[in-house]
């Protein structure tokens, strides 16, 4: 864990964290601008894609996932395939009703 | 076990003279040991109020009409009998008590892995509990919801529906914390050898409840936090009067909410997987099977929510869908019950309280499983839904399994925690009592659904009547067999004869210990060598052991 953290320090400056910064903000913007613009039935995959690419950043790099052990990463994983078979069985009863 | 750290009269963690004297002593206590005794207080207490109310909803179906309460008191009675039961009682269950004390010794160490985090979720528990018994005494009565809090009723009824919410939302922190807690320790803190199949099989099951406990129970707080939004806002998400969707709502609550089934019985599978080795002298039938359909009933577990809302409105290839999931589930479930029974064969089987239990659970938990099967199918669903046959098999699963084996864990690990035996024979009469009694009270109710009386309905036509008599004697002869079953405990907590250091013949790192155990566990942690239920070893010292006890249960 000790030179998990070392290598953390050495990989991640503040220049990133301010890029990621950025991007969070402009991929807020982008969300909210694209609201407007009538996308039908794809709009919620549109939002659902940004989001995902939000907390995607936020995790690998806010959260330090990207730099820590392989087992973190599974949990993650696990989780977020949970999560994901969650939301394709509730999309059979949405779009069968 | 290799070098087993047996000592003597040792200053136990109930004489420890800690930083702070008395009351304070607990409640600010981050010993796991304490911190699962103060679980088992404040649990067994709400657990008294969960029965009275359950007492007088009994009463209250000695016949049609008015016997003792009106209407509207019913509603609040079986709202605040499931919400107690459920939130206060059966989710935090074994692991909050038994998981504290014990996980941490099955696995070698001296505590779990984050003490004040464990000190924090007791308190988060208690502030919950607290937010749902001060919302009974506030203006606008009681929460008439149902344990369920279905929309759009939750967001149209002006009983107090908020606080009780917030009580779930927070006791919701209390359990993601603990799980978060017990899948640290299991990583980080296993003794030295201890690999994760040298585990015993309760630390497996814990370890399964965790991960629901850290992934499913944030879906519910979310759901929760929508419900107060949408009822102070009247935003729409579920109302569908403001273009809302209530299923949805369905969707999300048992998305939490059936993963929950899993936290309440797995934990209980997996103190039965402890005490059938123990008490039949030989090592578990199928170890990798067992732990590893503990690992699959998690995972099944998260994709079934929906079986609960066959009748709801949702689409028929949904409702196929999860039926068939449903009947996956059962697999690894029958793969313990399998492995179970198969453990008895040819072992010494030694017949004492703790193994009486499990024989009521095994009993009644296949009974409970199997009428799951016809409420899993859609067909017969459509009959029987929200009648008293739903009622019948979730009490079978729930009680007949859970808390009877919450029964049987108090018998079985008590004299480790306290040093102290109870009459064993009285235990065996409480146990019998029990067993009648719960029989009279819940398989009448399978008769009565199936002749179609509805749940959650304060009067009923005339032919239901005997049968609800019937039912309601039966909780009176329940409740009988409790008392004597917990007054026989107290009384030997408070004044039973020692029980020694290893009254069953155990052979995990419990019992290998001294009893009531010292503060930090062990004197040297230990380095494990070989499988937990491993009896070889254990024969020839502990058979003498065990004669001793019954010796000294004769003087």
């Amino acid at each position: 864990m000790t030179d998990n953290h070392n290598k953390e320090h050495h990989l991640i400056g503040y220049g990133t964290y301010f890029m990621i910064w950025l991007s969070l903000i402009s991929l807020t913007v982008l969300t909210v601008s694209i609201a407007g613009v009538n996308f039908g039935s794809i709009a919620l995959l549109i939002a659902l894609l940004i989001a995902a690419i939000k907390s995607g950043l936020v995790i690998n790099y806010f959260m330090h996932i990207k730099f820590d052990d392989i087992i973190f990463k599974i949990f993650f994983l696990v989780a977020m395939a949970t999560l994901f078979a969650i939301f394709v069985l509730t999309s059979f009863d949405i779009f069968f009703r | 076990m290799a070098n087993p750290t047996i000592a003597e009269k040792f200053e136990s963690y109930l004489d420890y003279p800690g930083m702070k004297k008395g009351l304070f002593g607990w409640i600010f206590s981050i010993d796991h040991k304490r911190i699962g005794l103060l679980y088992l207080v404040s649990m067994v207490l709400f657990f008294a109020v969960g029965v009275t109310l359950a007492f007088i909803m009994k009463l209250e179906m000695l016949s049609p009409g008015k016997d003792v309460v009106d209407p509207q008191t019913y509603n609040t009675l079986f709202t605040l009998h499931g919400v107690i039961m459920i939130f206060l009682f059966i989710i935090p269950g074994i692991p909050a008590v038994f998981g504290n004390f014990f996980l941490p010794i099955q696995l070698g160490a001296k505590d779990v892995a984050f003490p004040r985090l464990n000190l924090l979720s007791w308190w988060l528990y208690m502030i919950g509990g607290i937010f749902a018994i001060v919302s009974l005494f506030l203006q606008g009565g009681p929460i008439d919801t149902g344990w369920t809090f279905y929309v759009p009723y939750s967001i149209r009824t002006t009983t107090n529906v908020i606080l009780p919410l917030l009580g779930a939302f927070i006791l919701g922190f209390s359990s993601i914390l603990t799980g978060l807690n017990f899948i640290t320790t299991v990583h980080r803190l296993r003794a030295p050898g201890m690999t994760f199949f040298k585990m015993p099989l309760f630390v497996w099951a814990l370890y399964s409840t965790a991960w629901i406990q850290v992934v499913s129970t944030p879906v519910v707080g979310i759901t929760i936090v929508l419900v107060i939004i949408e009822r102070i806002f009247q935003i729409g998400i579920f109302d569908p009067a403001l273009g809302g969707d209530p299923i949805l709502f369905q969707h999300l609550f048992w998305i939490y909410s059936h993963p929950a089934v899993y936290i309440m019985i797995l934990p209980a599978m997996g103190v039965v997987s402890e005490i059938l080795p123990t008490f039949a002298k030989r090592t578990i039938f199928g170890y990798k099977a067992i732990a590893y359909s503990s690992l699959a009933i998690a995972f099944i577990g998260y994709f079934v929510w929906a079986h609960h809302m066959f009748t709801s409105g949702m689409s028929d290839t949904s409702r196929m869908i999860f039926s068939l999931l449903t009947f996956v589930v059962a697999i690894p479930s029958g793969v313990k019950v399998f492995n179970w029974i198969a453990t008895l064969y040819k072992g010494s089987i030694d017949l004492r309280p703790p193994l009486v239990y499990v024989m009521l659970f095994i009993f009644l938990f296949s009974i409970g499983g199997l009428t799951g099967l016809i409420l899993g199918s859609l067909a017969t669903d459509v009959h029987i839904h929200d009648t008293y046959f739903v009622v019948a098999h979730f009490h079978y699963v729930m009680f007949g399994g859970t808390i009877i084996i919450l029964f049987g864990a108090l018998h079985y690990w008590l004299p480790k925690m306290f040093g102290r035996m109870y009459n064993e024979k009285v235990a065996n009469i409480a146990a019998g009592i029990i067993f009648v009694g719960f029989n009279i009270l819940y398989f009448t109710m399978f008769i009565l659904g199936y002749q179609g009386m509805p749940r959650r309905y304060w009067s009923y036509l005339p032919e239901y009547q005997t049968l609800h008599i019937i039912s309601t004697v039966g909780s009176w002869i329940l409740i009988l067999g409790m008392i004597v079953m917990f007054w026989n405990l107290i009384y030997g907590v408070l004044k039973g004869k020692s029980a020694g250091d290893n009254p069953w013949g155990g052979t995990t790192l419990e019992w290998q210990i001294q009893s009531p155990p010292i503060m930090e566990n062990f004197h040297e942690i230990p380095t494990i060598t070989h499988e937990p239920y491993y009896h070889a070893a254990a024969i020839n010292t502990e058979d003498n052991k065990h004669k001793k006890i019954d010796e000294g249960e004769n003087e």
